[in-house]
């Protein structure tokens, strides 16, 4: 292995980590995010980390044809912003209080699936299900 | 000689790209609001991918190669701010709030005058 091969290869490593980690990073925000906006942000963010991935095999692997795929997911990903976009906009507000834009918001809203989800004893879920078919 | 100071770039434009993906990341986690969120995602995080793309395309050592990582780079610094715009006004335009420390909104009465 020449010098060069070897800079190359230790730079892919580490990059690959530290992209590792900053992909765990925005899914705790895409798991945690208290509005939608802000998890359609972390997914945006999500499709560039992916696409830094792809570069990084495309070099490891010599394949340069990983680039259009690297692009096509641009794509999609741009795509799917825009859609979201759209929708939150023909959704409405339905987390954030009504009123002023600056008016403090410091408690964050609850989800309410989870809330109803933990107050229904026995409903129809599937696990319920899966009982009575038994 | 030569190859090594190739390689040295495309590890240096590697490295620079990851590092902006962790910023990035970082930012999205610490930042307060949607709005300041937004920054940190369209800004670092689409200068961190395409780094790593034109690394590619320096890497290949071929014209072509390098031609196709640098459209993808462009495609990306143009298409992040539409998105990024986009999704922002249409937060704004439905009402999620800004974060308690922001001192002014100029488009608080932007709904009115449409």
């Amino acid at each position: 292995m020449t010098t060069a091969e070897m800079i190359i290869s230790y730079a892919v490593w580490l990059a690959l980590v530290v992209l590792c980690v900053s992909f765990l990073l925005t899914v705790w925000r895409v798991i945690k995010g208290p509005t939608l906006p802000d998890r359609v942000v972390a997914l945006d963010m999500l499709t560039g980390i992916v696409i830094g991935f792809i570069a990084l095999i495309a070099i490891r692997t010599g394949f340069t044809l990983y680039i259009d795929i690297a692009i096509s997911l641009g794509l999609v990903g741009f795509l799917a912003t825009v859609a979201f976009a759209r929708f939150i906009l023909s959704r409405g507000n339905r987390e954030a209080p009504k009123g002023d834009m600056m008016k403090t918001f410091t408690a964050s809203v609850p989800e309410p699936r989870r809330k109803s989800a933990a107050r229904r004893p026995s409903g129809t879920g599937p696990a319920v299900r899966r009982k009575a078919k038994k | 000689m030569m190859d090594i100071l190739l390689a040295a770039i495309t590890a240096l434009l590697i490295l620079g790209g990851a590092g902006f993906a962790l910023v990035a990341a970082i930012g999205l986690n610490r930042l307060p609001d949607l709005y300041t969120r937004m920054h940190a995602a369209s800004k670092a995080g689409t200068v961190g991918s395409g780094l790593l793309l034109l690394a590619v395309g320096v890497h290949a050592g071929d014209l072509s190669t390098f031609a196709r990582a640098l459209a993808g780079f462009f495609f990306f610094v143009l298409t992040a701010p539409i998105s990024a715009h986009l999704l922002a006004m249409a937060a704004h335009k439905v009402g999620y709030p800004l974060c308690a420390e922001s001192v002014r909104d100029e488009m608080k009465d932007y709904d009115k005058r449409i």
